[in-house]
């Protein structure tokens, strides 16, 4: 088989990279919090966020659709914790109910606004990789898309974030109770949490689309998860994982179709996959929790006798 | 007294065939009604049409929104007590690569590529497979529920999207549309999709209901269920399927946004207002069918609103209703409850330090506790309250014809008050002296533990207790404190 591989699929590779990157770091601690669906949440939820900041600044300037999109995650973050708290409703239903409303509101304010502009809920679900290396700015003498830069930015201020709050956000994932003791505001660090995933989605969605980011955030943690019992090496792990998917991803997109005889197909799309065949491996092979482990010391266990129990023998 | 009768009536195995019934009459009804030539009324204004069903186009998609809506909400109700309500979301979106994969066959297989049952089929398959995969991971991993349904979500959705994308580029194939099966097309309901609706609905409801005591059992004690024999993997597995099937279908009429609230919506509603199962699913049925009939009325008055939204929006009002007034477990109800308590708490405590201070002016135990006026500040001293503390309480006890003010000052108890006071104290101690004897607490610190529980005391414990204690059944005989009575803290 033949690629040409040319700078374009470079670069659609750093993109996915870098959302991948800047996806699994807040997603480390989403697994770890049993919040995994939050970020599917989420990024249904910043649609209103996203269609205010619109309407209100009739601009399309990605600084505003951050903020936008920040608010609207911390209203699904807070509104969520209310319905749970105060209603005494499941976690999981909460977030359910919030986020079907806020992304119903999202979808009526768009239609609204769909006379004057083109903000098509179909591009902020699947996203386009493709056009957005076309997207470029001119930096010194290389010409970058703008989407790197955008996506490498907020990768940067999530790596600063986890740095500089790691000991806060590992003691209120595991244990929130101490992390109050010990005078961390495990509140407050829920929703600095929250606004990063939000920010995240939003930076990548351009780029990857929304539902993609949910398997960045997700699959690649989860896959380090299950390699190792460290958090920092969980955290390196699932960013290793999350660039090896983007590569994979971008050349399963080019080299499987052909061979049904088919044309190539989206990347970010491929790049789920390529993470999911990566959790699947991990999944099967850990060496300290694989299935493939498991099985071996059921059998090794089955040949041996029970151990005498205490009163048996006499 | 109907939802008596309805529970009746489930819990007779023979009877629930009857319910079956019904819902299938309902359902014919339903059927009749979209295609019957109706009776054209005097025409009273767009909504009273729209109401009555009065137009053929919104009357297909209003009876399908609501028959969805009665659905999901029959199973979103167990879905909620097992807490596994995002389970609509990942499945709807697990659906994606499957309706592609369809597509793709039978495109180059050489047939129609839309066909409505091969996609529906796909979409069924590839939930199905999620639905294996995710319990695969829930039980050979330390990974949770949340994660693993994550992970199966984002990488069908991401395979979905790349097979949609090979789809649309391939030649010769009409793939336009295939998006609009994820995203909903109520507007455009069909008779035919309208029948695939009623038809599945059906099925699901009369599924639920054959099955209720067995679904019940597996969502309020999973473990019992398995301990019992009953195949408890295998109902879960026939629940999901449900959740499934109506997922697919409503995939498809309403889209995806709608059908995740829809399983979730109503049946998180209707908890507010219950405790009882059976009546937290006929009230979830309604309030999933009532948001589908008035969301899709309204959205086809306001011509620009995408019908999805609208209903959604429309039971996310009931359901912040609901959370409000709901008189089970509403936030203002409890509220209220919580303050009643709180009252009733307080004045027995007033009327009890004031007994114990009564009975310190007591030269001689043997004789009766006489009512005496009472200064507020040993009172305040007595249990450590602060004086606008100690107001509130007399303030309230006032109210009830408790106190009797006759010197600034100093408060005494009214003939009901001394009564209630000694009643109160009674419970109190005979309480104390059941856990001295039978839990074995020390008398020092027995104080504290009584009080945890002498408020909620019935009649019928008290005069339990008394037989357990062998009091004689004096009218109002209240027993000496075991303990001394600080003279500091109460």
């Amino acid at each position: 088989m033949e690629f040409n591989w040319d700078s374009l699929d470079t670069w659609t590779v750093v993109i996915g990279g870098l959302s991948a990157v800047a996806a699994a770091m807040p997603g480390c601690f989403l697994v770890l919090r049993r919040m995994s669906m939050m970020g599917d949440a989420i990024s249904h939820a910043i649609l209103p966020g996203i269609a205010m900041a619109f309407l209100l600044t009739h601009t399309r300037i990605t600084a505003i659709m951050f903020i936008g999109a920040a608010c609207a995650g911390l209203l699904t973050a807070a509104f969520t914790q209310c319905i749970s708290k105060y209603g005494k409703v499941d976690r999981g239903a909460a977030m359910g109910i919030v986020f079907t409303t806020l992304f119903a509101i999202g979808l009526i304010l768009i239609r609204q606004s769909a006379k004057h502009v083109e903000l098509d809920p179909g591009c902020v679900l699947y996203g386009s990789l493709e056009y957005s290396v076309i997207d470029v700015v001119q930096i010194g003498a290389l010409e970058v898309p703008r989407a790197v830069i955008s996506i490498g930015s907020v990768m940067c201020i999530n790596i600063l974030f986890i740095v500089f709050l790691y000991k806060e956000l590992a003691a209120s994932s595991f244990d929130p109770s101490l992390a109050n003791t010990l005078g961390f505001n495990s509140g407050l660090i829920h929703y600095l949490l929250m606004m990063v995933v939000a920010v995240t989605t939003v930076a990548a969605f351009e780029s990857l689309g929304s539902i993609i980011v949910i398997a960045m955030l997700i699959v690649p943690p989860a896959t380090a998860f299950l390699l190792t019992k460290n958090l920092a090496h969980m955290l390196v792990l699932s960013a290793v994982v999350g660039l090896l998917s983007a590569f994979l991803g971008h050349l399963g997109a080019m080299a499987i179709p052909p061979v049904f005889g088919l044309e190539a197909t989206v990347s970010s799309g491929m790049m789920a996959v390529a993470a999911g065949a990566l959790f699947l491996s991990a999944w099967l092979f850990s060496p300290s929790q694989g299935l493939f482990l498991r099985l071996g010391e059921r059998r090794e266990h089955a040949g041996r006798p029970l151990p005498p129990t205490a009163g048996e023998g006499s | 007294m109907m939802w008596q009768t309805g529970y009746a009536m489930l819990v007779d195995r023979r009877k629930r065939g009857l319910a079956v019934l019904m819902v299938l009459v309902i359902l014919t009804l339903a059927g009749g009604a979209a295609e019957a030539a109706w009776p054209v009324a005097e025409v009273k204004g767009d909504v009273w049409k729209l109401v009555t069903l009065q137009s053929y186009n919104s009357r297909l998609v209003i009876l399908s929104t609501t028959l969805l809506g009665a659905a999901s909400g029959l199973i979103g109700v167990f879905l909620l007590l097992r807490k596994r309500s995002l389970m609509g979301d990942a499945l709807s979106h697990a659906t994606y690569p499957g309706i592609g994969l369809a597509f793709l066959l039978m495109t180059s297989l050489g047939g129609e590529g839309k066909w409505l049952p091969g996609l529906l089929l796909g979409a069924s398959v590839s939930g199905v497979l999620w639905v294996v995969i995710v319990s695969a991971i829930r039980r050979t991993t330390p990974l949770k529920d949340d994660a693993a349904m994550g992970i199966v979500l984002g990488v069908f959705f991401g395979a979905g999207a790349a097979i949609m994308k090979m789809v649309s580029n391939l030649p010769g194939a009409d793939a336009a549309g295939l998006d609009g099966f994820v995203y909903g097309t109520a507007a455009s309901l069909v008779f035919s999709d309208f029948l695939l609706i009623l038809v599945v609905t059906g099925v699901v409801c009369g599924a639920a209901i054959l099955l209720l005591k067995e679904f019940a059992l597996v969502c309020f004690d999973e473990a019992f269920a398995t301990s019992q024999g009953w195949p408890a993997l295998r109902l879960d597995l026939t629940m999901l399927a449900l959740v499934t099937a109506v997922t697919v279908v409503g995939l498809q009429a309403v889209g995806l946004v709608l059908i995740i609230a829809f399983l979730i919506i109503p049946a998180a509603a209707a908890r507010f207002w219950t405790h009882k199962l059976h009546v937290m699913l006929l009230l979830s049925v309604m309030i999933g069918g009532f948001s589908g009939w008035v969301g899709s009325g309204l959205s086809s008055l306001l011509l620009d609103f995408p019908t999805g939204a609208v209903i959604v929006l429309v039971a996310a009002a009931i359901f912040i209703i609901s959370m409000m007034f709901g008189l089970a477990r509403g936030i203002l109800p409890r509220a209220v409850r919580h303050a009643r308590l709180r009252r009733k708490v307080g004045r027995q405590h007033l009327l009890r330090a004031i007994y114990e201070l009564l009975e310190r002016h007591q030269l001689d135990a043997a004789e009766p506790v006489s009512n005496l006026a009472i200064d507020f500040e040993s009172l305040a001293v007595h249990r450590s309250w602060s004086s606008a503390e100690l107001q509130s309480l007399l303030r309230t006890a006032r109210g009830e014809d408790h106190l009797e003010d006759e010197v600034p000052g100093r408060v005494r108890l009214s003939e009901s008050g001394f009564g209630e006071a000694s009643r109160v104290t009674r419970n109190h101690r005979l309480w104390e002296l059941y856990l001295i004897r039978y839990a074995d607490i020390a008398p020092s610190h027995v104080d504290r533990d009584a009080d945890l529980v002498e408020h909620v005391l019935d009649a019928d414990i008290v005069r339990q207790l008394e037989l357990e204690l062998k009091g004689r059944p004096v009218r109002m005989f209240v027993p000496p404190s075991p303990h001394l009575i600080d003279q500091s803290a109460g």
